[in-house]
């Protein structure tokens, strides 16, 4: 059967416009992005450089792959040791930290709000997105009233009595987790809860009848049908949080680079649009041959 | 005939949840091996009874012994009892064996006994095939085996079976319950099942509790509930029944009569009541004949006019209107392929039962 066949006009259309917004506004600035990557900006510094040269009779094709290669070596330091590198493996570092946080907070929150009682649910549900409705950097800046040195966290810990002297919380590795996982806790909680308040819970009793105590039937039946929901999670969580900027800028220290920040600089410190976007590119192989062996990986299970 | 022995009792058994009770004293003797049916209405109780003896539900008060000893404060995974629940609950991300296996592998029993284990299972359930399927990959009759094996694979000392058959169509329902009652047999395993439908709670079980708003009505073998009920729920809730409400006319020591609007009814047996009180008749469709013509001496004859008339194959349902107000129903086998053509709507009609056929009931 052809297309035609299957989608009546209403269809094609209703599934058409979000395709053809993705195509303009996601596909074509991904390809330029590429084209980008591998441009020899020349003396002229014009990342938009033509691709292709007339010389005399002849058609060059002026492509510059070796922009990626400075991402990997910069012959000090040898393969691997450049900033790039590094700042890639800090990225993957935090979001790493983040989604495990995200999940050992989100995943019995989503547990025992799928528990309650139906009719308070809606609420609670409200709650977890609550944080939503008001400006993420107003949010990120409360963090840094609450962890500063002078802090609302310090000032209570040094009235209790249980610190002497103030505990550098702000701009360190410390702050930016705390800031991300605050930040990306719902993104965690939601496909959580949504998987889990599916869940039969007659297999629960049926595991309890068979002789599984509360935690070995949570462990042996619980977590596994809320597989997909943890992988949605972490997802969720996990792809953004590699590329994040602005709660690193705004509540991490100077250490730890992230991968982010060094793309803004190249972008508009050093004015280097292929670098730039050569390390975007890269970055999303990260993300996305994971992803890709997950899912086949998946494909063939469920058979 | 051995004389049969208690093996679980239920001592007044209350439950109530919130000032509701769901399960009022019920006291049951179950004699092992027996497969024993809690039969009754959605919201009778029957289901919260199982769940008691399960585990689930902790009673609140009353005794659950169990080859002597009191299980009700047994938290469910400590209990020598497994269920075979509703619909199954087969855990979808295990696999046939796994399924069988779960409950042996929280034992702690060593790998190759559990696999020896559930080999004997699948062969019982003849899931040899299937050891590998996920319960999405098999049919409905299939999981119920599934359900079957995992739930007597830890040989429990009591089985429990809700609606065992109840997630099956028809004609699969009336296959299986032979295959079922033989494999609960052979293993020689104490049921308790609950279930509503009262066929299936006859084919299977050797003897049946009657429930109703939480009461245990009426226990007995299902030819003992069918034909003997002892009071009018029962008699209405188990087949069908017609029943005439009357006043105790005569009663001996071997027969009694009961006057009703619809005339006099002779019954074959004495109640000891007293003379006057309110008593009603049941007697069951098939055990009426119906006939155009007139017959010759017989107890209990009636006269109606036929309202209407349903052909279901095997028999015909006649409901015939009589004189003094009311319908009664009355059932009759078509032995015959040329039987019933002759009776048609709006015939004036007689009808009669043997005095053996009326029960009189005073509850």
């Amino acid at each position: 059967m052809t297309m035609k066949a299957l989608l009546s006009p209403a269809k094609r259309f209703v599934i058409g416009v979000p395709y053809v917004w993705l195509l303009v506004f996601f596909a074509l600035p991904f390809l330029i992005l590429l084209r980008i990557s591998i441009t020899d900006m020349g003396a002229s510094i014009d990342p938009f450089t033509p691709l292709l040269d007339r010389a005399g009779d002849s058609w060059r094709l002026l492509l510059k792959p070796q922009n990626y290669l400075p991402l990997f070596t910069d012959g000090v330091s040898g393969f691997g040791g450049t900033i790039y590198i590094q700042a890639y493996q800090t990225s993957l570092k935090y979001a790493a930290l983040t989604t495990l946080l995200c999940l050992a907070i989100g995943y019995p929150f989503a547990y025992f709000l799928a528990r309650c009682k139906p009719s308070v649910r809606p609420a609670l549900l409200l709650l977890v997105m609550l944080p939503f409705w008001t400006s993420f950097l107003l949010r990120i800046s409360a963090w840094k009233g609450i962890l500063a040195d002078q802090g609302v966290l310090n000032n209570l810990l040094l009235w209790l009595g249980i610190i002497n002297q103030p505990i550098v919380m702000l701009y360190t590795d410390v702050s930016m987790l705390v800031g991300m996982t605050y930040v990306y806790l719902p993104f965690m909680i939601l496909p959580l809860y949504t998987n889990l308040v599916k869940m039969d819970m007659r297999l629960l009793e049926a595991a309890h009848d068979l002789g599984a105590s509360r935690f070995k039937a949570f462990w042996l039946i619980t977590v596994p049908l809320s597989k997909a929901g943890i992988v949605a999670g972490c997802m969720l969580v996990f792809i953004p949080a590699v590329g994040e900027f602005v709660i690193p800028s705004l509540l991490g220290g100077a250490d730890n680079i992230m991968i982010g920040r060094v793309m803004w600089d190249e972008l508009f410190s050093s004015n280097n649009w292929p670098r730039a976007s050569a390390l975007s590119v890269v970055m999303m192989l990260l993300v996305l041959v994971p992803l890709a062996l997950y899912y086949r990986y998946k494909d063939r299970t469920v058979e | 005939m051995t004389i049969a022995t208690a093996y679980l009792e239920t001592d007044q058994l209350v439950k109530r949840f919130g000032g509701v009770a769901a399960v009022s004293d019920v006291s049951l003797s179950i004699n092992k091996g027996e497969i024993f049916a809690l039969l009754g209405s959605s919201g009778c109780g029957k289901s919260t009874l199982l769940r008691m003896l399960a585990g689930f539900e902790v009673p609140t008060s009353g005794r659950i012994l169990l080859g002597g000893s009191d299980i009700a404060a047994m938290p469910p995974h400590e209990r020598p009892v497994n269920m075979m629940f509703q619909s199954y609950a087969l855990f979808p991300h295990l696999n046939v064996s796994d399924n069988i296996a779960f409950g042996l592998k929280r034992e702690g029993m060593p790998k190759a006994q559990i696999a020896q284990r559930v080999a004997e299972m699948l062969t019982l359930t003849q899931l040899q095939d299937f050891a590998q399927r996920k319960p999405h990959q098999l049919s409905g009759g299939q999981q119920q085996r599934v359900a079957l094996a995992r739930s007597l694979a830890k040989k429990p000392q009591l089985l429990l079976l809700d609606e065992p058959l109840g997630a099956l169509d028809k004609k699969l329902r009336e296959r299986t319950q032979f295959e079922l009652v033989n494999i609960l047999e052979s293993v020689g395993v104490t049921c308790v099942m609950v279930t509503h439908d009262q066929e299936e709670a006859m084919a299977m079980a050797s003897r049946i509790a009657v429930m109703s708003q939480g009461r245990v009505l009426q226990v007995g073998t299902p030819k003992e509930i069918y034909e003997h009920p002892n009071c009018r729920f029962v008699a209405d809730f188990i087949g069908n029944v017609n029943l005439w409400e009357g006043t105790l006319d005569v009663d001996a020591a071997d027969c009694c009569e009961v006057k009703t609007a619809h005339g006099v009814v002779h019954v074959g047996h004495g109640i000891s009541g007293t003379l006057g009180m309110a008593c009603a008749v049941a007697i069951r469709p098939e055990k009426i004949t119906i006939s155009k013509t007139r017959p010759g001496l017989v107890t209990n004859l009636f006269s109606g006019t036929v309202k209407e008339i349903a052909y279901f194959g095997s028999y015909n349902t006649f409901i015939v209107e009589m004189p003094g107000g009311g319908a009664v129903k009355i059932l009759e086998a078509n032995t015959s392929r040329y039987d019933g053509g002759d009776i048609t709507w709006n015939d004036a009609i007689f009808f009669w039962f043997d005095e053996t056929a009326p029960v009189v009931l005073t509850q």
